[in-house]
């Protein structure tokens, strides 16, 4: 096997030191019931390269890539491009195979980019503090809503309408264990009303913005009114490229910012691994989950680089924990921190002007076709439409055809019978005029 | 002195490895450089501090002047750097040097498993069919994929013999989480009322702190003085309010819990469920299958045991096998095949009779990215070099144990461990030595230091995994330096190891001034300070 180095005179000169008669009496602790023997298990038997690579080359040919199609998905995850150094870079094996930089002698090259991570991060969403990243998006919106638990004291999270089912569900999930989970009714492509349900009771509101359905929203009056109650104000964002170009939740009073990365530096795969971007005010650090990398000095002066107020977490606090999580997205944050220096300020600002042309562009040809409506009347790169039959068969119909329509509202709110016309597109840099002709072409056949 | 095959001499001790001090060397004022870089280890400056207004990528600059942003356009710059491509690549690759890394050495972290990253794996990840598809894109166009998830998990099902595996949970902890709010579920539906969760002391810190994020109090149960789990004292604290034990197997003191069935079988009849942390599932895969021990809920590492890269701290993956008592509270999504192949449940309403998901642990799917190398490092090895891999995993973990527990104490060191050795400080004693002076030692000596201080049932712990990837060559450097290092401490010739590590490119930094006074992001300087 091309991965073990051991050969049988090692393994029989190893067994000699250790006085061992064969491996299984290493074993000794285990059952005699449970050691098994090799034929227990139903499966294939050591490959070479070729054979996997062929095995795993077939898999993927039955997919049909983001860029193989004009293509138009987005509802929390994006098609972009991401520069060929990122990816070069990130597969330096002193970055892809190091591990948590729990000695940081030897990890100043992890600890260094966490610390530019977390630098990124708060200036981009307009905050004091960030962390060196959590899992992804969603989960990052749970550990806000947990996180507001903690520092209120109270159970009770509203959250929008506009936020994206996935998120609301694991927000549920987790820390609906801890109170209400109130989600708000929405039209989709308008704001309700959320803060007339804030309350004396009430934790924290969770909007996003832009909205699943790609409205952007306002969310000062909601940053105020929840201040006024003593409640935090969570901001969501899916889409962090559209923080080029719009006013960061921090400069419009946001508490928590909890926001999916992955747009920068990271691919689709399939809906992960991503990145969880994660930042607050300065007060709130000491509740804050997840690692944090904080600059120092060594015995010389020199500067450097610590995973700091570990006191917060889980291996050393144990129980009373902020919270379990012990990873972080380690490799991703590297890849979103890569591609953000890349676009730097004039970069990202390009880039995020560019999307939105895409997106106004794709807008005007679609609300031209017959009983088409656009809905969000203001939106980032990503927007909502009224088809005049469901949208989820027009979908599969034109994925047959080779054009990746979008997500049909449907398939995040399958309950919903009043979305079944909507239908989600993205619009990007990576999409062309062809596409747009691709697209508004098959969609016109199938209306 | 061994030779190897080129007829180099490989021990560490030999004095021609070492660098000759030549007469009339400088002294470290004179080697005190101009530019204050120090031949290969360059100083780097942080990326906001290279700004000078340069971009790094070609893009059109295209005027949105009559927008539909709906009047919420940015009006402050946002402050990020600009620098050019070459500064950026250049910025990174100094910065990846000041890493240690398992292609650059052995990294013997002990509970961590720092072992061979294969390069097809992640080949096989970035094919396009796996890492440019998006989630939602329609089924028809994702088949692949959800073939992939289905191997993946009747490899995992099939390599722990349990019924079912939820896919989504992303990290070891996550999976931990997913396991007990299934376990809560479960207990719901049967209309009980159980708040208590029995850890063991030994237990990763993750056990405690998911039991609390659940919703359970933690209650410990002391470790034996052999290092394993005190079964009486576990089976003493089973009651009608118990939920679920978590326990980790192998334990953390690198052994396996030989009394585990007994104990599954106390935690079922008390009416509660057996949570195994499986993080240490890479010393008995294609082994033992933890169904056959009674377990009901169990999380793999993708990271760990098979060897997806842990990338500086993540992204991991952690799906959670489930017993036949638990597999129908798995959380969304779920995947079915139905008459046109295979299709996800990604709707609570819509799971098949019988399932009842307890709810979702994050948006998509899980870690696909993950998977994808995943699959790709079992097929691999097949069943047959996943064996072999554990029993290499264990073989070299008693060898170092064995060879070492002569100058270190091993305080559990009379029987075989499992994938890992692990040794206290009782043999530093008096020496004014620390295992965390020990540790930095090996610094200066190549190594990056196995785990220390953990786990907390033995004094001053060193937790040492040399996982399957290493040759025979490599462990007896290893040991040799162990050993030599040992023996120093022990003789007080103490000098190397105060101020450890003197040769890494920085020395010991002060984290007590980290977390006293916290700097956690760059600032620009003060506009008078520019201007002096």
């Amino acid at each position: 096997m091309r991965y073990l180095p051991l050969t049988t005179d090692d393994r029989r000169a190893m067994l000699a030191r250790i006085g061992a008669p064969d491996v299984d009496a290493l074993f000794r602790d285990v059952p005699k019931s449970a050691l098994t023997s090799l034929s227990t298990f139903d499966l294939p038997d050591t490959q070479g390269e070729l054979e996997v690579e062929r095995h795993m080359s077939k898999l993927a040919a039955r997919n049909t890539a983001a860029g193989a199609a004009p293509f138009f998905c987005g509802a929390g995850a994006y098609k972009h491009h991401v520069p060929s150094a990122v990816d070069h870079l990130i597969q330096r094996s002193e970055f892809l195979t190091s591990y948590t930089p729990y000695q940081p002698e030897i990890a100043q090259g992890t600890l260094q980019y966490l610390f530019e991570f977390q630098t990124q991060v708060a200036l981009l969403t307009g905050m004091e503090v960030a962390n060196a990243s959590l899992y992804d998006g969603s989960t990052a919106t749970a550990e806000a809503v947990l996180m507001a638990q903690r520092i209120t004291k109270r159970g009770k999270a509203i959250l929008s309408g506009g936020l994206h089912p996935h998120y609301a569900e694991t927000v549920e999930t987790v820390a609906g264990l801890f109170g209400t989970m109130q989600r708000t009714a929405v039209t989709p492509g308008s704001a309700e009303d959320i803060i007339a349900l804030i309350d004396d009771e009430t934790a924290c509101v969770v909007v996003q913005s832009p909205d699943v359905f790609g409205l952007i929203r306002n969310l000062r009056p909601i940053a105020d009114a929840a201040h006024a109650r003593g409640a935090l104000l969570i901001a969501v964002v899916t889409e962090i490229v559209s923080l080029g170009l719009l006013e960061p939740p921090g400069a419009q009073g946001a508490d928590i910012v909890a926001a999916e990365g992955q747009s920068i530096g990271n691919g689709l795969n399939f809906g992960g691994p991503y990145v969880g971007l994660f930042a607050t005010r300065e007060k709130f650090l000491r509740q804050m989950p997840g690692r944090l990398c904080g600059e120092t000095v060594d015995v010389e002066g020199r500067r450097g680089y610590v995973l700091t107020l570990s006191t917060r977490e889980q291996h050393i606090r144990r129980e009373k924990a902020t919270s379990n999580i012990c990873t972080n997205s380690g490799l991703c944050c590297l890849a979103f921190t890569i591609h953000l220096s890349l676009l730097g300020e004039e970069g990202l600002t390009r880039l995020a002007r560019i999307n939105h042309a895409k997106a106004v562009a794709l807008a005007a040809k679609l609300a031209a076709l017959p009983g088409v409506e656009v809905l969000p009347s203001a939106f980032f790169n990503e927007f909502t439409v009224k088809l005049p039959k469901p949208a989820a068969p027009i979908v599969e119909a034109l994925a047959a055809k080779g054009v990746i329509a979008g997500v049909p509202v449907s398939r995040l709110l399958p309950r919903d019978a009043s979305v079944q016309n909507l239908l989600i597109l993205a619009a990007t840099e990576t999409n062309t005029d062809d596409d747009f002709d691709a697209l508004v072409g098959a969609l016109k056949g199938a209306i | 002195m061994s030779m190897n095959n080129q007829g180099r001499p490989t021990g560490a001790g030999d004095p021609n490895r070492r660098q000759p001090i030549a007469p009339g060397t400088v002294t470290p004022e004179e080697l005190a450089t101009v530019s204050g870089d120090r031949g290969l280890d360059h100083e780097e400056a942080l990326i906001f501090e290279l700004d000078h207004g340069a971009v790094g990528v070609d893009l059109p600059d295209v005027k949105v002047g009559d927008d539909k942003l709906g009047g919420m356009r940015r009006n402050a710059r946002i402050g990020l750097p600009g620098l050019s491509e070459p500064e950026v690549i250049r910025h990174y690759v100094r910065l990846s040097r000041k890493n240690y890394a398992i292609d650059s050495g052995l990294y013997p972290l002990g509970s961590c498993t720092m072992k061979h990253n294969p390069r097809l794996n992640e080949k096989m990840a970035r094919l396009p069919g796996f890492g440019d598809l998006h989630p939602l894109a329609p089924a028809s166009t994702t088949q692949g994929a959800l073939e992939l998830i289905s191997q993946l998990m009747n490899w995992l099902t099939t390599l722990t013999g349990m019924p079912a595996v939820a896919m989504s949970p992303k990290a070891g902890a996550h999976g931990e989480l997913c396991g007990l709010l299934a376990i809560r579920a479960a207990i719901a539906a049967r209309g009980e009322d159980r708040k208590r969760i029995l850890v063991p002391e030994s237990a990763h810190g993750t056990n405690p702190a998911t039991a609390a994020f659940a919703g359970f109090t933690v209650d410990e149960v002391p470790a034996k003085p052999n290092g394993h789990v005190d079964a009486e004292a576990l089976k003493a604290k089973l009651g009608p309010d118990v939920a679920a034990i978590m326990l980790t197997n192998p334990n953390t003191c690198g052994l396996f819990e030989g009394e585990i069935i007994d104990i599954a079988k106390a935690v079922h009849d008390a009416g509660a469920y057996f949570y195994c942390d499986g993080a240490n599932f890479n010393a008995i895969a294609g082994k033992v299958r933890p169904g056959d021990l009674g377990i009901d809920a169990m999380h793999i590492n993708l990271h760990k045991t098979f060897s997806t890269p842990h990338g500086g701290g993540g992204p991991g993956a952690g799906p959670v096998v489930l017993s036949a008592r638990l597999a129908a509270y798995a959380p969304i999504p779920l995947l079915v095949a139905d008459g046109k192949g295979l299709k996800l449940i990604e709707d609570m309403a819509a799971a098949p009779d019988g399932a009842r998901p307890f709810g979702r642990m994050c948006a998509f799917h899980g870690q696909m990215g993950m998977f994808s190398r995943a699959l790709t490092y079992m097929l691999s090895h097949g069943r047959d070099g996943v064996r072999q891999a554990s029993e290499d995993a264990v073989l070299s973990a008693n060898y170092i144990l064995a060879s070492l527990k002569d100058v270190m104490s091993a305080p559990f060191g009379d029987g075989p461990c499992m994938h890992e050795a692990l040794f206290d400080d009782s043999f530093l004693e008096g020496t004014g030595v620390t295992t965390l002076d020990f540790a930095k030692a090996m610094i200066d000596e190549g190594y990056h230091p196995m785990t220390m201080y953990f786990p907390l049932v033995v004094h001053g712990a060193m937790l040492i995994e040399p996982t399957e990837s290493e040759s025979k060559e490599s462990l007896d450097r290893f040991i040799h330096v162990l050993h030599t290092l040992a023996e120093e401490a022990v003789a007080k010739k103490t000098a190397r190891f105060a101020g450890a590590p003197h040769l890494a490119p920085r020395r010991r930094l002060d984290e007590t001034a980290a977390a006293r006074k916290p700097v956690l992001r760059w600032k620009p300087a003060p506009l008078q300070e520019a201007a002096e």
